[in-house]
């Protein structure tokens, strides 16, 4: 198992130099560049000098070449460079936004989990039954509700019903704090975008449980488990759950990872300063530093997902054994 | 009535509401938290010498002193200006071109030490003469300073090199924060990362972001103010955040202005509690024709895009859905240099009789041989009111027989295409803070002297003509030589169209008190006379 982990982890390396030469490569693929939208965006007439002065202090004015060597060898080193728009260190950057976004998305896939694999589970159980439908019905409007548009109408249903409540609007803090520093308000704040998103994430995820039960339910040793007499519940516990979670575990490692980066509009939707947030504003303001660094940071999340997932696959099912 | 008189008029007029509104406010009380929004991500840094986005000002403006201001209570004025550090306004001696500013005794930064001349005339040198390694956004406004010194620790002097009047609108930026000189000399970019000025509150907190907040400042030096204990600037980058916020009460404002859609909803959902000012908006979206591109190098076939836009029925239709209002020519309409409504109907794409102008631009497309011209109009990714400008003008000259692709692109491609003159016809951002026509319009002159003229064109008469406005210093005869110069720019060689005049709509909640709102954004921005009627 360790020579497994520490192969994957190798393999990881050629990974992480393609995406790297890959966001490089993009990102200078963009017309325009950080010091003209810095001095100009404002509307004002951009000063020439300026941006001269500003491309200078960036190295922008270094052959391409030089800057992504540059790039590689301070990822090497462990130095993930000087954002471009604020001039703070990129891991401080990150490092400010990643509690937000993890929180998002641990209580986001608590949620998922809590609700997928048991209605999942139940929905299989039922075949063809109006509680089967129902949650289908409520499967399928996760899968095509947006969750940002989720997110507003919340936000929106909130407002309203504390208005006819109590005649006051009431809206979640907009202002995050940490869960450490205040539960209460990091709490209501968080709630609604960990619940928007949690659902239709769990409306994924409870489709691929159904799926996964309904396959491992007509299994033989599913059969022959039944016909030894035993009760239905550690059949189905013991027996199918466990072997039907292989592919819902991959789902939710891989809905995790996209989940640390990916929850762009819904944290513009709450003012969640996160990961997602962030990524928009460097692609926007053309922080290549910024972009490179978050794109390596969501590829080596998704590389070490995929390797929690594998070595969860081993402790699933035992008859997968890695050398 | 003369064009003076109704200057006049306008501004007593102004005055008196400004008056009566001051009563009706009753005397400001003291205390309390005004908790603002600040509609952007986080600014780029706090150095407001180096930066240009609101987000910088709304951030870091109450921290701070400036030399000059536009005065808080009255804001609307375009040709006013008073002092903050300054004990009273100079009057210029060696014909205009030396300035003596006493800086006012007894005023302490926020870390105890005391603001002298010296620190003035530093952070002044740093701003028109920035040096190696440092970035200054507006050196070019101060393209009239020769020299800046501080005699003594209580004088400011600055020498120009030619008397002008755009050197007080440009000396009042809100921008050009005074620093600590002795910080500046020790690291250059320590204002980039921290806080640390004269204004009426202190610099509490910041986090990236998210918030930044102050507490009052008591050793402030203008006496009885600032009257809130703290302030917080919320950063909230989407519009729905902000109108949500401000209908839950989460915050009480939002300084840079939402658009009219926003708010008639928030008017009707909170009925009294909302308080709305506004006002036109030294800024607008100037339609751009690339000259190196044919057929935009014929000004038949530029005078005939401009005499197909209805401007005078078009503008109070956009105002509706859009924050665009008031019909304007190359000068902000609040200026004494404006052109009047009679003024501007003799210029090209101003006429009041729309039928006769649309049969002028047909008549001009053929001669040009332009019939069923087809272009891409190269638009900005950015809602209000880029792409409802955008909409309406593709809309306009359709009447014409003129087809034209809107391709909305993101800011970085959106420069890059200016800049490198790939675009056919552009529709460009013209924002500025104080009203400064002489500055404002140079933005028309050729690419040679002004390098953000993206239209590519070489015309000496243009810059003759700047020349004498900009030289002149009689009111009367620089207001006959800006209209020469509008003209030629708008009509004559038909450089651009100016498409009505951004409007700038502020809601807050109604208990918000003795905040006025201005022709920009940028301007009164510190929130010392601001007070909380609860």
């Amino acid at each position: 198992m360790h020579r497994y982990i520490v192969t994957r982890l190798l393999l990881a390396v050629p990974t992480l130099a393609g995406a790297a030469a890959l966001v490089f490569v993009l990102m200078r693929l963009i017309p325009g560049d950080v010091c003209v939208i810095r001095l100009g965006s404002g509307g004002t007439h951009v000063n020439q000098a300026a941006v001269e002065a500003c491309r200078l202090q960036l190295g922008l004015n270094e052959p391409l070449i030089v800057q992504f060597f540059q790039f590689l060898w301070s990822y090497c080193t462990f130095d993930f460079g000087i954002s471009m728009w604020s001039g703070n260190p990129v891991s401080q950057e990150i490092l400010i936004r990643l509690p937000v976004s993890l929180q998002i998305a641990v209580m986001a896939s608590i949620i998922a989990v809590l609700i997928a694999i048991p209605l999942g589970t139940v929905s299989a159980l039922r075949e063809n039954t109006w509680l089967d439908h129902l949650v289908r019905l409520v499967a399928i409007a996760g899968i095509a509700t947006p969750s940002f548009w989720l997110g507003i109408m919340s936000l929106v249903l909130v407002l309203d019903i504390t208005y006819l409540a109590t005649g006051k609007p009431w809206l979640p803090p907009i202002d995050y704090v940490s869960f450490w520093q205040d539960p209460l308000r990091n709490l209501s704040m968080v709630a609604l975008p960990a619940i928007t998103v949690g659902y239709r994430y769990s409306a994924v995820t409870m489709r691929m449980t159904r799926s996964a039960m309904l396959e491992v339910l007509r299994e033989d040793y599913i059969r022959t488990a039944r016909s030894k007499g035993l009760l239905e519940q550690i059949v189905v516990n013991r027996h199918a759950l466990k072997n039907a979670l292989l592919p819902v575990v991959t789902l939710v490692g891989i809905e995790f990872a996209f989940l640390i980066g990916g929850l762009v509009v819904t944290e513009q939707v709450f003012n969640l300063n996160g990961i997602g947030r962030l990524f928009v504003q460097a692609v926007q303001n053309q922080d290549n530093v910024l972009a490179q660094a978050l794109v390596m940071l969501v590829v080596a999340i998704f590389v070490l997902t995929n390797l929690v997932v594998d070595v969860l696959y081993a402790w699933l099912d035992p008859r997968i054994r890695f050398s | 009535m003369s064009v003076r008189t109704g200057v006049w008029a306008a501004a007593v007029a102004l005055a008196v509401m400004t008056t009566t509104a001051a009563l009706a406010e009753g005397p400001p009380k003291r205390g309390g938290t005004l908790t603002y929004l600040i509609p952007a991500d986080a600014p780029p840094s706090f150095d407001g010498h180096r930066e240009t986005t609101f987000a910088t000002v709304h951030a870091a403006a109450p921290f701070y002193s400036v030399l000059i201001r536009v005065p808080p209570d009255n804001p609307a004025s375009t040709t006013e200006f008073v002092c903050d550090l300054c004990t009273e306004m100079p009057k210029p001696t060696d014909d205009g071109k030396t300035y003596t500013f006493k800086i006012r005794d007894g005023v302490k930064f926020h870390d105890g030490s005391r603001l002298t001349a010296f620190d003035v005339a530093d952070s002044w040198n740093r701003i028109v003469f920035p040096p190696k390694g440092t970035v200054s956004a507006r050196v070019s406004y101060y393209a009239m300073v020769d020299k800046i010194e501080a005699p003594d620790e209580r004088t400011v002097v600055f020498h120009l090199k030619r008397a002008t009047t755009a050197f007080l609108p440009a000396l009042a930026d809100p921008f050009t924060w005074i620093y600590k000189k002795e910080i500046l000399a020790k690291d250059p970019h320590w204002y980039e990362k921290n806080i640390m000025g004269s204004g009426p509150f202190k610099f509490a907190s910041y986090q990236v972001g998210q918030s930044i907040k102050g507490v009052r400042n008591p050793d402030y030096y203008h006496k009885g103010q600032p009257y809130l204990d703290a302030i917080e600037g919320i950063f909230a980058a989407k519009q729905s955040v902000r109108v949500d916020a401000l209908r839950a009460d989460r915050a009480a404002i939002e300084f840079r202005g939402l658009p009219p859609s926003a708010r008639d909803e928030l008017v009707k959902e909170a009925g009294n509690t909302i308080a709305v000012q506004d006002s036109d908006w030294n800024c607008g979206n100037i339609i751009t024709f690339n000259h190196k591109k044919k057929p935009f190098d014929d000004v038949r076939v530029r005078r005939a895009l401009q005499l197909a836009v209805d401007q005078w029925k078009g503008a109070p239709a956009l105002a509706k859905i859009a924050t665009v209002r008031t019909v304007g020519g190359i000068v902000f309409p609040g200026s004494p240099l404006a052109a009047t409504k009679e003024e501007l109907q003799q210029m090209a794409g101003y006429w009041p009789d729309i039928e006769k102008s649309r049969a002028e631009a047909r008549r001009l497309l053929k001669e040009a041989g332009a019939e069923g011209l087809k272009f891409e109009l190269t638009n900005r990714n950015v809602d209000q009111p880029y792409k409802y400008v955008g909409t309406w003008l593709i809309g306009e000259w359709k009447k014409i027989g003129v087809s034209a692709e809107q391709k909305v692109v993101p800011t970085g491609p959106w420069f890059q295409a200016m800049r490198g003159g790939t675009f056919d016809v552009v529709v460009e951002a013209n924002c500025q803070s104080v009203v400064n026509p002489v500055l404002d319009t140079g933005k028309y002159l050729p690419h040679t002297v002004y390098p953000e003229n993206f239209g590519g064109y070489d015309d000496p008469k243009s810059i003759e003509l700047y020349e004498k406005m900009q030289v002149e210093t009689d009111p009367k005869a620089q207001r006959a030589a800006m209209r020469a110069y509008e003209k030629h720019t708008l009509d004559t060689a038909a450089h651009a169209i100016v498409t009505p005049y951004w409007y700038r709509i502020v809601l807050a909640r109604s208990y918000v008190k003795g905040w006025k709102i201005s022709p920009s954004h940028y301007l009164n921005q510190d929130l010392a006379n601001i007070w909380l009627d609860k």
